[in-house]
């Protein structure tokens, strides 16, 4: 078989993207056009570095900031850039509060629940089983058909409220003027990852995606204080109900009269039971024992958030933190409210974390100061600068551009913008190695290919589904690492499928709100042979340089490389049955739904229609 | 043995149905390659939501289940309880009655039932504990990948188990995990193809030729993951093709449930029996988180009982002779409590059961060392107390049947029961 290099079982061979065929031409004429160099600019702006050199055509460099700072261009873009100036149109992203955006504001007021807060969704959608248990215990005896009717009911609306979420992250993200901000917010929301599975975790969501908002592009200690007290994350890894060990001295004790409160609630909900008294005691007797410590934020703080798994922290350091963060909780526990803070619950003890003493009887600021500590540590630093620098320039950052960048940080204490500026407008960004070399996630594909049809934006969440089917479910990611910002995590034999398939949905109009015809290119295309179609959509979709081999293949079908090597075995078109199989019943991970015309095939695209659909499904469609 | 002669009695009855002669030389191909180097098959299923152990493998022997349970207790097999009593196993215990395909399990040694078995963390939340158990890790959070993924990448392939013409990599479907999304149990470097359904498995144009042009984008000779990938995904749905699923019948006496369940069951004999080298198999169910009106040997949990037995009874007729290479585990997260709760159903719990079913099985006893229902022997006043790591189970089976020489590496931290010491001997 005339396949390419073998491959070992595990998926670990590094395949560095080298993207030489495509740079061969580009970079014999890049000799000419270095860089936009203006002769001046407007204060504020930035200018290549006296000297740097960009790699990058003019042309190239549109395409990669609208590929790496945005989604992927929209068909206006490219002209519009090229005449504004790359260097500019960054320095407008960078700053998005001075950039209108009246698509995203009228978009965000087609949305129902996404403004609600945590407290009205959980009123009006409560989950499948408080409802279940309120009924239950309303009436006597088992639910009614009719109950069990509107309950179903009542958890179809739930899941409805909170796929408005992820909707919205979708229509913003094709929508946006502000694109590097929504990049970020990508980058943020991906970085302190939360499971919507979780429990309550999803109702928070809201909340939370408002938060990261807020400061995806300001300060980063003020992020990440701003997330350490969110109801999503406090719920999501655990920190609400973490309070001091017993036998630790706590900064204020309980009231004895709350105290006999609290245990006769216990007591009454054990007899609800209809335990004996033994059994009550040895269950009062088991919560006091139970409750403590609990580690997991404090660790995924350090490891995934702050310092990195290499941060020079240890398991000590784990407790400690844990330890200054306990009484950070929420007003009503399980059931959410606001941040506040329980001296009844913070363990009060002296503390040394990452060497430095923390004495005791200190409040709230003890967990502050951890944070401040976390936040400007020089490690933090790196890990942050090499994540950004991984998703805006290269899965395997360069090493020089990370530093420089983690440098940046440290100086401006955490300041997002600036670090973000040093990193793409640096030479490393603008390097021939960086063009076209990352991967799409499915968030980006979905994205950028409604982009670059122009699509109308979704307020279902059915585009969002999409995103899921493809591998990514919004706030889907059960694991607090989130998802991987390399292109080898997406690359699989089934994901692969998912996206050539999507390519062939997107082609047939069974994509909400994609309608090729609507497409601004469609009409001047569609009059025209052949070759000069497929010039066409290269040009919009495909970054205007494709190897002529993929080029004669949308042409004709013809593929000269295996042509060249004798033939090979070249498939039979089959045809496929519709699938028939009923919907998953609910589990406690989240399920897509699955909808009829996504899962089936419908016949095949001709005429433009194919083309278009086999350059989504391309190759060279899937890299950004 | 009674079993073997029976069912080959039953694989030479295909014959009599008029099926067309291609397909049978296509199968007769496909049922040979398997003895060249007999590739072992691992199903996992998974029971989401914490399946009522003491209620699917009931202990009626132990009075304290009785008193425990006044409205949900399941009855003995003694005669005056009919068709609503436990079906007898060993005198002890018994299944819950909605499960009789599995009694045929039993009576032809098939069945392995273990009991009180599970995870030792103190969690009840469905999340964690799904967690811990699919990436062998109880009380560790951020392992990033699965168990069974770790196995893949450990055991390496089996060169001489894929089938002729797969890559070199070995047979792309060498795990495949029959769900929408990747779980965490498979979730890792090693290759798994996530797939709801087989026919799924295809690129979606009802002719015309793009197909051959998606091909032919990913085949122009360049060396990336993404080109990689793609010619990889290509061959996969040539292997698929070739096994040609699309005819496929289940073996007569095989009637699967007409749930989605049952069918993810179908399509993984399906693959089996096609020879496209399938090593790890993975399907879950949810629906098990009855805290409220669960029933007892009619109920909620009846039903999903029943149409989970008689999906996995008819896997089993289905595969026939081939339950010698294979072992089907089922698992949940954690049992339940053993008290009823006040809403008719009980609570998150602690031990549970497990079955593993194959041809090879140590079969006529329930396996694990029973705890004993009395209060003072409860965990923590109200569970079934654990007396089987999990890890213990999965380590047995990957090393015993899957022939995995060194099962450390698969449960990291974990120092029990490693090299055959402390294993129940489940696999005889």
């Amino acid at each position: 078989m005339g396949q390419g290099p073998t491959r070992g079982t595990g998926r670990r061979g590094s395949r560095r993207v080298a993207g030489v065929a495509v740079m061969a031409c580009a970079f014999a004429a890049c000799a000419g056009g270095m860089g936009s160099r203006r002769a001046t600019l407007p204060a504020g702006e930035t200018a290549p570095a006296h000297g740097a050199l960009r790699e990058q055509t003019v042309d190239q460099q549109v395409q990669h900031v609208l590929n790496r700072l945005a989604f992927g261009a929209r068909p206006q873009d490219v002209d519009a850039l090229r005449r504004l100036g790359v260097d500019r149109w960054i320095a407008q992203q960078l700053q998005p509060e001075h950039l209108a955006d009246h698509a995203t504001d009228s978009l965000l007021r087609r949305y129902r629940t996404l403004a609600y807060s945590a407290d009205r969704l959980l009123a009006e959608f409560p989950p499948p089983a408080v409802a279940l248990a309120a009924a239950a215990r309303r009436g006597d005896g088992p639910l009614t058909a009719v109950d069990s009717q509107r309950l179903r009911q009542q958890a179809r609306q739930s899941v409805q409220a909170l796929g408005e979420l992820a909707s919205s992250r979708v229509a913003r993200a094709v929508l946006t003027e502000r694109q590097l901000d929504e990049v970020l917010v990508d980058f943020w929301e991906n970085h302190f990852n939360v499971f919507a599975g979780k429990d309550r975790t999803r109702y928070f969501l809201n909340d939370f995606d408002r938060t990261i908002r807020q400061h995806a592009m300001g300060d980063f200690r003020a992020l990440l204080g701003a997330v350490a007290k969110s109801p999503a994350m406090l719920h999501y890894l655990d920190n609400w109900q973490s309070v001091a060990d017993s036998g630790r001295p706590v900064l204020q004790p309980i009231p004895p009269q709350r105290a006999a409160r609290r245990a006769q609630a216990v007591r009454r909900a054990v007899q609800l039971r209809g335990a004996t008294s033994e059994q009550m005691a040895r269950v009062e007797a088991l919560q006091r024992r139970r409750r403590g410590l609990n580690e997991n934020y404090a660790r995924e703080l350090m490891e995934l958030h702050t310092l990195g798994v290499d941060g020079g922290y240890s398991q000590q350091d784990v407790v400690e933190v844990a330890r200054a963060l306990t009484g950070w909780t929420l007003e009503r526990g399980a059931q959410g409210g606001g941040f506040v803070f329980r001296p009844q619950a913070h363990d009060a003890g002296a503390k040394t974390i990452l060497g430095v003493r923390f004495p005791a009887g200190r409040g709230q600021e003890e967990g502050e100061a951890v944070l401040d500590l976390l936040a400007h540590h020089p490690r933090t630093a790196e890990f942050i600068a090499r994540k950004l620098v991984q998703r805006f320039v290269s899965d395997s950052p360069p090493p020089a551009l990370v530093a420089r960048a983690a440098e940046r940080f440290r100086l401006s204490r955490g300041n997002i913008r600036e670090t973000v500026r040093t990193i793409v407008t640096s030479p490393e960004f603008f390097s021939a190695d960086a063009y076209r070399a990352k991967v799409k996630s499915p968030f980006e594909l979905v994205v950028s290919t409604l982009r670059a049809l122009d699509a109308a934006p979704d307020v279902t969440a059915r585009t969002a589904q999409l995103v899921s089917r493809l591998g990514q479910p919004l706030f889907g990611h059960q694991a607090p690492n989130g998802y991987p910002e390399t292109g080898e995590a997406w690359m699989n034999t089934g994901a692969i499928l998912n996206r050539v398939n999507f390519g062939l949905t997107v082609a047939g109009d069974r994509v909400p709100g994609v309608r090729l015809a609507q497409w601004p290119l469609y009409d001047s295309l569609r009059t025209l042979d052949r070759p000069a179609q497929v010039d066409g959509v290269i040009r919009a979709l495909l970054g205007g340089a494709v190897s002529s081999d993929t080029r004669e293949v949308l042409i004709s079908g013809r593929n000269p490389f295996l042509a060249a090597r004798g033939g090979a075995d070249v498939l039979t078109s089959l045809d496929d049955a519709d699938s028939t199989y009923a919907p998953d019943p609910m589990t406690p991970a989240m399920r897509p739904r699955r909808r009829g015309n996504l899962v089936g095939s419908a016949s095949a695209p001709t005429g433009l229609a194919q083309i278009v659909g086999l350059a989504l499904g391309a190759p060279e469609f899937q890299r950004r | 043995m009674n079993r073997r002669v029976f069912l080959k009695g039953g694989a030479l009855s295909l014959l009599t149905l008029g099926l067309s002669p291609s397909f049978l030389r296509r199968t007769a191909a496909a049922m040979a390659l398997p003895a060249r180097d007999a590739g072992k098959t691992l199903i996992v299923l998974f029971q989401r939501g914490a399946a009522d152990a003491l209620n699917v493998l009931v202990p009626f022997g132990d009075p304290g289940y009785y008193s425990a349970r006044p409205q949900l207790a399941i009855g003995s097999p003694a005669r005056g309880n009919g068709a609503l009593g436990a079906i007898d196993l060993d005198g002890f215990f018994g299944l819950h009655p909605a499960m009789a395909s599995f009694k045929p399990l039993w009576e032809r040694g098939l069945l392995a039932p273990i009991h009180a078995v599970g995870s030792p963390s103190a969690t009840r939340s469905h999340f964690d504990a799904q967690d811990y158990m699919e990436t062998g890790t109880p009380d560790r959070k951020g392992t990033p990948d699965g168990w069974l993924n770790r196995y893949l990448a450990v055991k390496g392939t089996c060169e001489s188990c894929a089938p002729t013409g797969a890559p070199a990599g070995g047979s792309p479907f060498r795990a495949v995990a029959m769900s929408a999304q990747m779980p965490r149990i498979l979730a890792g470097a090693s290759a798994v193809v996530a797939m709801n359904a087989i026919e799924e498995f295809s690129i979606r144009a009802n002719g015309g030729d793009a197909e051959q042009r998606l091909e032919a984008l990913y085949r122009t000779g360049r060396s990336d993951v993404i080109h990689g990938s793609g010619r990889d995904m290509f061959e996969a749905l040539k292997v698929l093709r070739a096994a040609n699923p699309q005819q496929y019948r289940p073996a007569p006496g095989a009637v699967y449930p007409r749930s989605p369940f049952g069918q993810r069951l179908l399509q993984i004999a399906q693959l089996i029996k096609a020879g496209v080298g399938l090593e790890v198999a993975f399907a879950d169910v949810g629906g098990w988180d009855t805290h409220v009106n669960q029933g007892a040997a009619q109920g909620q949990l009846a039903n999903r009982l029943r149409d989970f037995s008689d999906a996995v009874g008819a896997l089993v007729t289905d595969l026939g002779d081939r339950m010698d290479d294979v072992v089907i585990l089922t698992c949940s997260e954690f049992g339940r409590t053993v008290r009823q709760n006040g809403t008719g159903g009980t609570d998150h719990g602690h031990a549970g059961a497990m079955f593993v079913i194959g041809g090879r099985v140590k079969s006529g006893t329930v396996h694990g060392r029973w705890p004993g229902l009395a209060r003072e022997q409860l965990y923590e006043g109200r569970d079934l107390a654990l007396t089987t790591d999990f890890r213990s189970v999965f380590s047995e089976i990957t090393s015993r049947h899957l022939g995995l020489a060194d099962t450390s590496a698969l449960f990291p931290g974990y120092l029990g029961g490693g090299g055959g010491n402390g294993w129940l001997g489940v696999l005889g």
